[in-house]
């Protein structure tokens, strides 16, 4: 069957859709398939596809992936070392497992963002990345509410505290 | 450290706001030196590397006036009085990798060095004083920054060996003396209320609910997603409320059941006065009565402080290091009951 698209090359895409019980079949060639959207589900995070292969990947590779990928290249800790001890080797384990420890932060303390104290001397810098993204997220809410002028004004003050780290950093 | 025991720690003795339910507040905060690996996971080089650093800032500079204690210098018996003075946790005192710790005279600064993090910095005070506790750890924790290079991220703050610490790295705690809610059967459901604001309450002697000599630990689970301030608030405010539900049980038991009462103190007193042997668990259980009998001023020649006192004098660390060795657990019982003879006849201060 050739595509009902550009009726050249053969369809090798057959969609059936539902919409409000109305059932409409459409072949097409797979370029244009992606022309027309119909082939984006593969990058939708949320496809059966995705969602099966990670619910099977722990059962196919957990070894390899937990003992080989996930070690720590500071203190030589792997992820699975971690799960025995419940304890990180260093503090660098900390990115090196970042992938995990999102999950595990909501499951023990049901946040994973830190909202306390920022060093006083190193956090110099942090503190006005912080500033930045509450900022942001003003301007953001600005929006929202169709606030432009607001929003403006924000965008402004956000543009010079970037400025300002941008200086602190080639100090 | 004190060569004699009888010197307690200041914050024991001494008088703070609430002293007469709340006996003390702690505030631990947990730090680490980036890169270095956690004690558990470090090697001997590491964590000489630790305690060098620390040592060299307070040589430079010692204003909080703390004096460094290498753990291996103590004797067992030493070191399991740091343990029941609260200075150190057991697993410090048992390890053993290089580690120590950081004391004051007055003993309401203790850091430990290579326990589970590289740092944690503790401060101990009288009755109910959180925010002071942790204005005083807030300064110690800068100071150490300020030559130190501390695990720290953006998302997850300061990066500690368990995740069960990490964010503010701040157990908060208070230890409270709760005898009229035990007698009137209303502990279980002060404990059950507690949990439901993310806290946990454990016995600080013996494990669970029932806890000889009727003293508490209460303290905050959650370290992530919430300010210092916002955990110790959170904390002050229900400990305000348990002390409110003592004070009425105290109340309601000398309105509707003051022979009872009388007769429970009166006893308690008159076995601590006569009796040639006591355990530990009975001598606790008798003071946590007589102390009651102070406050509610039913006994009125005896120091509420000295009770404070006897109640870390009398465990077993601190018996042994009067005789200056270990000695066995029967002698120990009669010599308890010795000590507390002499304090309570003599009113010995």
């Amino acid at each position: 069957m050739l595509c009902q698209r550009c009726g050249e090359k053969e369809a090798t895409i057959h969609l059936t859709k539902i919409i409000n019980d109305e059932k409409t079949e459409i072949y097409l060639c797979e370029e244009c398939a992606k022309e027309t959207g119909h082939l984006d589900l593969s990058n939708n995070p949320f496809s059966i596809q995705n969602l099966l292969s990670d619910i099977l990947k722990p059962n196919i590779d957990t070894t390899t992936l937990n003992q080989k990928e996930l070690k720590c290249d500071n203190c030589g800790m792997n992820y699975q070392e971690f799960t025995e001890k419940g304890l990180f080797g260093c503090s660098e384990c900390y990115d090196q497992f970042s992938e995990k420890i999102d999950k595990l932060a909501k499951r023990i303390h049901g946040s994973d963002k830190h909202r306390g104290k920022i060093p006083e001397r190193q956090g110099g810098k942090l503190r006005t990345e912080k500033k930045i993204d509450d900022l942001k997220a003003k301007m953001q809410k600005a929006v929202d509410r169709e606030n432009f002028e607001k929003a403006a004004e924000l965008r402004d003050k956000i543009h010079e505290l970037e400025d300002e780290l941008r200086g602190g950093q080639s100090e | 450290m004190n060569k004699n025991s009888y010197d307690l720690s200041k914050w024991i003795i001494g008088k703070g706001p609430e002293s007469d339910i709340v006996i003390s507040s702690r505030i631990r905060i947990a730090r680490n030196i980036e890169k270095i690996p956690f004690p558990h996971q470090s090697e001997s080089k590491d964590l000489e590397k630790v305690i060098n650093e620390v040592n060299n800032i307070l040589a430079a500079n010692n204003k909080f006036g703390l004096d460094y204690i290498d753990l291996d210098d103590l004797s067992k018996i030493d070191k399991n009085v740091l343990v029941e003075k609260h200075l150190i946790s057991p697993p410090h005192a048992n390890s053993n990798h290089k580690r120590g710790i950081l004391l004051n005279k007055n003993e309401d600064i203790s850091i430990m060095i290579n326990e589970e993090d590289h740092l944690r910095i503790q401060i101990l005070k009288p009755g109910l004083q959180l925010d002071k506790c942790w204005q005083i750890a807030d300064e110690i924790d800068n100071f150490f920054e300020e030559e130190l290079d501390f695990a720290f991220s953006k998302k997850w703050g300061y990066l500690s060996a368990c995740p069960t610490n990490m964010g503010t790295g701040l157990r908060s705690s208070v230890m409270v003396h709760l005898p009229a809610l035990n007698i009137t059967n209303n502990i279980e459901k002060m404990l059950g209320a507690v949990s439901q604001f993310g806290l946990a309450v454990r016995g600080l002697y013996g494990e669970g609910s029932k806890s000889a000599g009727n003293i508490y630990q209460i303290s905050n689970q959650i370290t992530l997603g919430q300010t210092e301030k916002d955990i110790i608030s959170n904390l002050t405010s229900v400990t305000m409320q348990i002390l409110e539900q003592e004070k009425q049980a105290r109340k309601r038991l000398l309105n509707e059941n003051k022979d009872f009462l009388l007769d429970k103190i009166k006893r308690a007193n008159g076995i601590l006065k006569y009796a040639h042997i006591i355990s530990n668990e009975e001598a606790l259980k008798l003071l946590s009565y007589l102390k009651l009998g102070i406050d509610l001023k039913i006994i009125n020649d005896i120091k509420s402080s000295l009770l404070s006192k006897l109640m870390v004098l009398i465990r077993p660390a601190h018996l042994q290091k009067n005789f200056e060795k270990e000695i066995s657990s029967d002698h120990r019982n009669v010599q308890r009951a010795k000590l507390i003879k002499k304090y309570i006849n003599n009113r010995e201060e």
